[in-house]
């Protein structure tokens, strides 16, 4: 049989302060950036108009700018959109003297723009999004609520289904999921839409899977090898379930993969922001939810963890575990 | 409970049948407003899973009362009154399963798919279909106010010498020069009338229009229209069409308004008018109290005018506006009356004949007979109490939603095909069942989001192509379990009931977290994402159906069939 990693012994914690040290790398500079830049809303969310266009000639970007400075539309972005003859006209900023949160005036005088520098007929409106300031902010509120509610459903499904302790570790992993995400997202200077958050939600639901899967081996060892320390325990249920994640991480990349390649502009994002959230969920769940349930056990011992964590234990016979290095807890 | 493989497969059997009965495309039939109007029913086979707007192309919008010019003293009733009037016209539109619906105490959302004339739809929405009849004034009650209304402008210290004004003067001095003596000598001839009819006023009007524009700003840009258009309406004016905007703005200003007699109200004519080469816009003195208004009206009928060739709205008022229509026409006989449709004058005002009963015409000059029939079903669904404005437009045409699917599409064959092919490679004889699940699992979502008649969306698509990569979690997972217990040494047998026994606390926990921020996603997220966690969760139920029983089942009649296998092909 074709098995990757089988039977491996890595010492995932001992590891641990290299990883941490590796996010800390990632995140601080992602943070920096979004300090320095901000997030790139999407014009759902800040309020705007958003035209798609398909032209039938190459387009003259500074002419439709001028057109655009014409009808009193100013610092419009004007981006091309997959192919040459297709480009988006993102207007944030609504027509000086209109109510920014009546979309229309501010939609018509872009249309209007258009078509006097690229001439009726020349051109089709493929996508038009136009929202006011108010449903904007609505729609950020409740994304950022959406994220923080479901938190805390997990974090109270967790604790009824394990104990309070592990629903704990999996919340801080996925804080960690969530920051990492904003970071890359504010690096790439991704766009933040709707899709954006549907992604790092789902995100947040594969990489709670990860951790809840290694979670459950945990459980399950803590009873099997009574005499196991709980950081063994720990290096002995993540190298078990490594075959598993590998292999799952391989098929969800490769969805992801065809998504990214073939699914279209619009998805890219999305598929972008999922490929990430593969990798910091696989690494969140190994290198931050692992070593917090163990610093929470520590701290507050919980009932199965209890017989492995006394310092008196000795050291596991690696009988079970072959030969493996096993480093001392700190 | 599905001890017997028989009885197992019995269930999976059902479970193909009604996946592919909600999936097998059916007839279905549509009403939609054809090229002449008439409602017409046409009957399309298609698979019966519905497409949201971003994949078929429409149009969202949503809409909130404008109380710029107008406040609702109860937005509460008049955004339920907008709902039910806006819920009509949509109807009569024509579009195939339109959806208009409160969203919170304060929006409306409509939503139209398939439109092809987004700004059609747009007006329909919006205008506010407010039908009035009103009487034109004849007292020149206009002329009589203009001194003091220029007077109360200058001591607010408006200037005529303004950018708006000025082109428009110079202009009707160049419509005077070219070619249009006649015109010129009208205007002349106007304003010695003016001083005339204006007795008190003689002498401020005089030095307006001798000395610069700037001494009278309103009087010398508005004209009865008889001097210019050569009629005899009575409180009928004309102003040229580049100085609308600046005189609407003046006249609105409280203090120019009041000098206007009481009783009486100012009203713009809906389109400009060209007389002769320039354009003019013309403004009516009427009664400020309608004889009757469009909450009588019972029915609106779109025709072409078989004199005219043009388009007209015949209606029928109901019976006591019929009444109270009748009495005032007949009061009336020898008067103009204006008809006025938001607040502007449709056409010329007609000449009153004779009493008018409950049946009367409304001409629309040189529209099409499309917006003929527009008004006549915006009239028949009734008026907005507020006129509504857009506060979120999303449009989607319908060749980007095609190029959406196909672009979905080929992203779902080729990440199913990798993950087939990692399956295979993987998992062998053990990777064959689990791709026949994927199959399956496949079906099942797609049947499963048909019945539940949710609405598939491009972040949905994305989903189920996305599901397709983790849905042989479940499988990998119990398969690991399976090699696990293998390499213990234990038989086959008892390898495969250990694994699928100790796998299932994962499955469960794990998939139960997800459907949970699935659930978080669809409260919260609009139109796309909601598609997206529906996908998102039917495809965790129907991932943990065929991981969990399907693939089970497989395995059980693989064992059966070869009950002394010794090694698993896993």
């Amino acid at each position: 049989m074709l098995r990757l990693f089988a039977n491996a012994k890595y010492d995932f914690i001992a590891a641990r302060r290299y990883a941490y040290a590796a996010t800390a790398l990632f995140i601080l500079p992602g943070i920096l950036f979004l300090l320095v830049h901000g997030l790139n809303y999407s014009i759902e969310f800040t309020g705007g108009t958003l035209i798609q266009v398909e032209s039938k000639r190459p387009v003259d970007v500074a002419a439709v700018r001028s057109g655009l400075d014409r009808e009193g539309i100013h610092g419009a972005e004007i981006q091309n959109f997959g192919a040459p003859n297709e480009f988006v006209v993102r207007a944030r900023v609504a027509k000086p003297g209109t109510d920014a949160n009546d979309t229309q005036a501010t939609a018509d005088a872009v249309r209007e723009a258009l078509t006097t520098v690229l001439g009726t007929g020349n051109f089709t409106i493929t996508r038009t999004e136009a929202v006011g300031p108010k449903v904007g902010g609505e729609l950020r509120t409740k994304a950022f609520l959406a994220i923080f509610l479901s938190f805390f459903a997990v974090l109270a499904y967790l604790a009824y289904r394990f104990e309070w302790r592990f629903g704990l570790a999996a919340v801080i992993a996925t804080a960690h999921d969530i920051v990492a995400t904003i970071a890359f997202i504010a690096m790439l200077r991704l766009e933040v839409s709707l899709t954006v958050v549907a992604a790092v939600l789902s995100m947040v639901g594969y990489s709670l899977n990860d951790t809840i899967i290694i979670f459950d081996r945990v459980r399950e060892n803590l009873k099997k090898h009574k005499k196991d320390t709980f950081e063994q325990i720990l290096n002995r249920s993540i190298n078990e379930t490594l075959p598993r994640s590998v292999l799952t991480h391989g098929t969800t990349l490769s969805s992801l993969l065809a998504l990214t390649i073939f699914g279209g502009e619009v998805i890219r994002p999305f598929a972008l922001v999922m490929f990430f959230g593969v990798f910091t969920g696989t690494f969140s769940s190994i290198y931050i939810a692992s070593p917090v349930l163990m610093a929470i056990e520590k701290r507050w011992p919980g009932q199965l963890a209890k017989g492995h964590l006394a310092p008196t234990a000795a050291p596991a016979p690696s009988v079970a575990g072959g030969g493996r290095k096993t480093a001392p807890v700190g | 409970m599905f001890s017997s493989i028989r009885s197992r497969v019995i269930v999976i059997v059902l479970l193909v049948i009604g996946s592919i009965y909600f999936l097998f495309p059916r007839t279905v039939t549509l009403r939609e407003r054809g090229d002449n109007g008439v409602m017409r029913d046409t009957t399309v086979t298609r698979v019966p899973l519905k497409r949201g707007l971003d994949l078929q192309g429409g149009m969202h919008l949503a809409l909130e009362l404008d109380q710029s010019k107008q406040v609702s003293a109860d937005p509460k009733r008049d955004l339920d009154l907008a709902l039910t009037v806006l819920r009509k016209r949509i109807d009569e539109f024509g579009v195939e399963e339109p959806l208009v619906q409160k969203a919170g105490d304060e929006r409306i959302v409509v939503e139209l798919a398939g439109i092809t004339e987004p700004g059609r739809a747009k007006a329909i929405v919006q205008r506010s279909a407010f039908l009035e009849f009103r009487i034109t004034d004849k007292t020149n009650a206009l002329e009589k106010a203009l001194p003091a209304m220029d007077r109360t402008l200058r001591a607010l210290g408006v200037k005529g010498d303004t950018a708006a004004g000025k082109p428009s003067a110079v202009e009707q001095l160049l419509g005077g020069d070219s070619a249009k003596k006649a015109a010129a000598g009208k205007t002349a001839g106007k304003d010695g009338k003016d001083t005339k009819t204006g007795k008190d006023t003689k002498d401020s009007a005089a030095t307006d229009t001798a000395g610069a524009i700037g001494g009278g700003i309103l009087t010398g840009l508005i004209q009865p229209a008889g001097a210019v258009a050569g009629t005899n309406t009575p409180g009928e004016y004309v102003v040229p069409e580049p100085a609308f905007p600046r005189v609407d703005s003046l006249l609105n200003i409280p203090a120019v308004t009041r000098q206007l007699t009481r009783g009486l109200v100012l009203r713009w004519s809906a389109a400009p008018t060209s007389i002769g080469v320039q354009p003019y816009r013309f403004l009516y003195v009427l009664d400020d109290r309608p004889i009757v208004t469009g909450s009588n009206l019972e029915d609106a009928q779109a025709t072409i005018d078989q004199l005219t060739q043009g388009a007209i709205v015949t209606f029928q008022l109901d019976r006591a506006g019929g009444r109270k229509f009748g009495e005032e026409t007949g009061r009336h006989v020898g008067d103009f009356m204006a008809i006025l449709l938001d607040g502007r004058v449709q056409g010329r005002p007609p000449v009153i004949q004779s009493r008018i009963g409950r049946n009367g015409q409304i001409t629309l000059g040189n529209k099409s007979l499309q917006e003929a029939q527009d008004l006549a079903l915006t009239l028949k669904a009734g008026a907005l109490p507020i006129p509504l404005k857009i506060v979120e437009e999303r449009q989607v045409g319908a060749s980007l939603g095609a190029d959406s699917i196909r672009d979905g599409v080929t992203a779902g064959v080729v990440g199913t095909a990798l993950v087939i092919l990692i399956m295979l490679v993987f998992y062998r004889l053990s990777g064959v069942l689990a791709v026949l699940a994927l199959g399956l699992y496949i079906l099942f979502t797609l049947g499963g989001l048909s019945m539940i008649d949710a609405t598939l969306t491009l972040p949905g698509l994305a989903g189920i192509v996305l599901s397709v990569g983790i849905a042989v979690d479940a499988n990998v997972l119990i398969f690991e379990r399976i090699r696990e217990e293998l390499l213990h040494g234990k038989t086959v047998r008892l390898s495969v009931d250990e694994g699928f026994k100790h796998a299932m606390n994962a499955i469960i926990d794990s998939n139960v977290s997800t459907i949970l921020t699935a659930l978080f996603l669809f409260q919260f997220g609009t139109g796309p994402v909601k598609g997206f966690a529906v996908t998102l969760i039917m495809g965790i139920i129907a991932s943990m159906i065929t991981a969990v029983f399907v693939t089970r089942t497989f395995f059980m009649i693989w064992l059966q069939r070869r009950p002394t296998m010794a090694t698993l092909s896993i």
